[in-house]
């Protein structure tokens, strides 16, 4: 076997996140673009190879890939797009990654846009639900995806005795956060009582537990080894970016209590990255996980290995996930206040993470950088695609 | 100007613009001209004695005839043995609630609807099942309880589909 090549991060860009009525998806994706090649210091000459994460169907761009290249000067480099549902981020992060781990190209750019508000919200919510099995779920049964999130909300509770005030308190978190990223879509504290008090959106599951319909972009440009020290003296390394699934009918998965691709995933990725899977968090300063409903950043905490199983909702808590505490968890906002404009969200992961190690982040946000390391985890569906990503400020 | 142009103002009307004004930051939009429907036709033929019989008010599975491994939903071909041969098998319905929820904000194409709760129901046969389960108070379910799956007419659009009732009181 071919051993792969190490792939570094040398250029970050991310769109202002929210209601973007402002500007058209090119226009959107050309922030993120923009940003990243001043970040990384190339032009789009050097760029070997492009990869998006976007689903589309709320936007009217059937095939957005050329007119975002041709908007942002990036015509005629070699282009795909990639689709994982919620986690087509990653994936379009893999392909650029793969790009440059296989000796294809040495300089690769990883986008991630969604313009999700080209439609009006009821119908958003209809494309969002039909992410699940199509035929032999939404056709008959009508489900949302908070919905789908509420089985698992409803069977945890039911197991392990968490209360819906565990759940709002990862909201309060994430939004306090939030708060300092100038780029989240709600930068905006909020109390406990806003959040029990907003309204059921799929019992047990409230308007606050939710993340919004939000627009966005992101781009990540990665570079071979060579290229790398040329660019920049502090990269950031992808040690492991690895994916599993899981099934497409909620009806066939074992139960509704943990993500099995997401263990499948995080084990293969501590597994590359040499981290110990029986107590990861001593190895990481600093992790993004996807909150799309809060019950999934607890069962998260779980599935990555930072408490044994029935535990998560303690984290929460006890506020164990702040600065300070076992290990701080979505210092961007997450998907739930900093938003998730769908294709865009994986590759936001990236930008955050790697601003983290390099400590560029607003100071009252900034993970102490301690072991060089940091994860992020980015969930399509409830779990039909799973990336765990692990970067680091020490080369393979 | 078709139905969908209704929120133009008069105004950028008589320029002959389709632009309408966002409500909240009131920047422009233009309000596409070209509505696309789609309503999908969704192959059924290797799966059609399932609707077959719940016009019988019988709800099926499949079953390798090689390996014995149950799909619900059926599916014709079984991709542990690679080969197509299988039985039909009528499920008894009888199962237990595994989890469930009340969707209150629902889909555009649901939105006709009254709040419903959906269900994943366990049967005793071992496959899962999605659907609704019809009750009138939500505080009278709980997880474990006995349910049953049975065939039901959909109204208003009148077909057939299944959905779970309480098999206890």
């Amino acid at each position: 076997m071919i051993p792969l090549r190490n792939v570094a991060i040398v250029g970050v860009g991310h769109s202002k996140f929210g209601r973007r009525v402002d500007t058209s998806l090119p226009e959107l994706t050309w922030e993120a673009i923009k940003e990243a090649l001043n970040d990384a210091g190339i032009s789009q000459e050097d760029i070997e190879f492009v990869s998006l994460g976007n689903i589309g169907v709320w936007s009217s761009e059937v095939s957005p890939g050329a007119a975002i290249l041709e908007y942002s000067g990036l015509i005629p480099k070699e282009f795909i797009r990639v689709e994982t549902a919620c986690s087509s981020g990653s994936a379009a992060v893999k392909a650029a990654y793969m790009a440059i781990a296989s000796g294809s190209a040495d300089i690769a750019m990883a986008l991630g846009a969604e313009k999700m508000n080209e439609v009006d919200t009821p119908r958003g919510v209809e494309i969002l639900a039909r992410i699940g099995n199509y035929f032999w779920e939404f056709e008959n049964f009508g489900p949302t995806f908070v919905g789908y999130y509420a089985f698992f909300a409803t069977a945890y509770m039911h197991k392990y005795g968490a209360t819906e005030e565990d759940l709002a308190k990862i909201a309060v978190k994430n939004h306090y956060y939030a708060s300092f990223n100038p780029k989240a879509h709600f930068p905006k504290k909020i109390t406990i009582e806003d959040a029990m008090g907003s309204p059921y959106i799929a019992w047990p599951l409230k308007l606050y537990d939710c993340s919004p319909i939000s627009d966005g972009a992101a781009a990540v440009i990665f570079a071979s080894e060579k290229i790398a020290k040329k660019l920049t003296d502090s990269p950031v390394w992808i040690r492991a970016i690895e994916g599993a699934t899981a099934t497409s009918n909620h009806s066939k998965r074992e139960n509704f209590l943990s993500i099995p691709s997401t263990r499948i995933a995080a084990e293969k990725a501590y597994k590359r990255a040499g981290i110990d899977r029986n107590n990861p968090v001593k190895h990481i300063d600093v992790v993004e996980v996807h909150d799309c409903f809060t019950i999934a950043e607890i069962i998260a905490y779980e599935d990555l290995g930072f408490v044994r199983k029935g535990e998560g909702y303690k984290l929460a808590r006890e506020e164990q996930t702040y600065i300070g505490g076992l290990i701080p968890v979505n210092l961007s906002g997450g998907l739930k206040a900093k938003g998730h404009p769908i294709g865009a969200t994986g590759v936001s992961m990236i930008v955050e993470l790697t601003k983290q190690l390099q400590q560029r982040v607003e100071k009252e946000r900034q993970a102490p950088i301690e072991h060089g390391t940091a994860l992020a985890h980015n969930v399509g569906g409830t779990g039909h695609y799973v990336f765990v990503t692990i970067l680091s400020l020490s080369k393979p | 100007m078709s139905a969908e142009n209704k929120d133009v103002d008069k105004e950028t009307l008589r320029k002959k613009l389709p632009i309408t004004y966002d409500k909240k930051t009131q920047l422009p939009l233009w309000r596409d001209v070209r509505t696309l429907t789609l309503n999908y036709t969704i192959s059924v033929g290797k799966i059609f004695p399932f609707f077959e019989k719940l016009a019988e008010g019988k709800i099926l599975a499949i079953k390798c005839k090689h390996c014995g491994e149950l799909y619900f939903p059926p599916q014709v071909d079984c991709p542990k043995c690679r080969k197509s041969e299988v039985d039909w098998i009528e499920l008894s319905g009888e199962g237990e609630l595994e989890t469930y929820t009340l969707i209150k904000i629902k889909p555009q194409s649901f939105s006709h609807y009254d709040d419903y709760v959906i269900a994943i129901g366990r049967l005793k046969e071992g496959v899962r099942v999605l659907a609704w389960l019809r009750v009138d108070d939500i505080s009278k379910i709980h997880i474990g309880m006995k349910i049953k799956l049975v065939v039901s007419e959909r109204l208003p659009e009148s077909y057939l589909v299944y959905e779970f009732v309480p098999a206890e009181e």
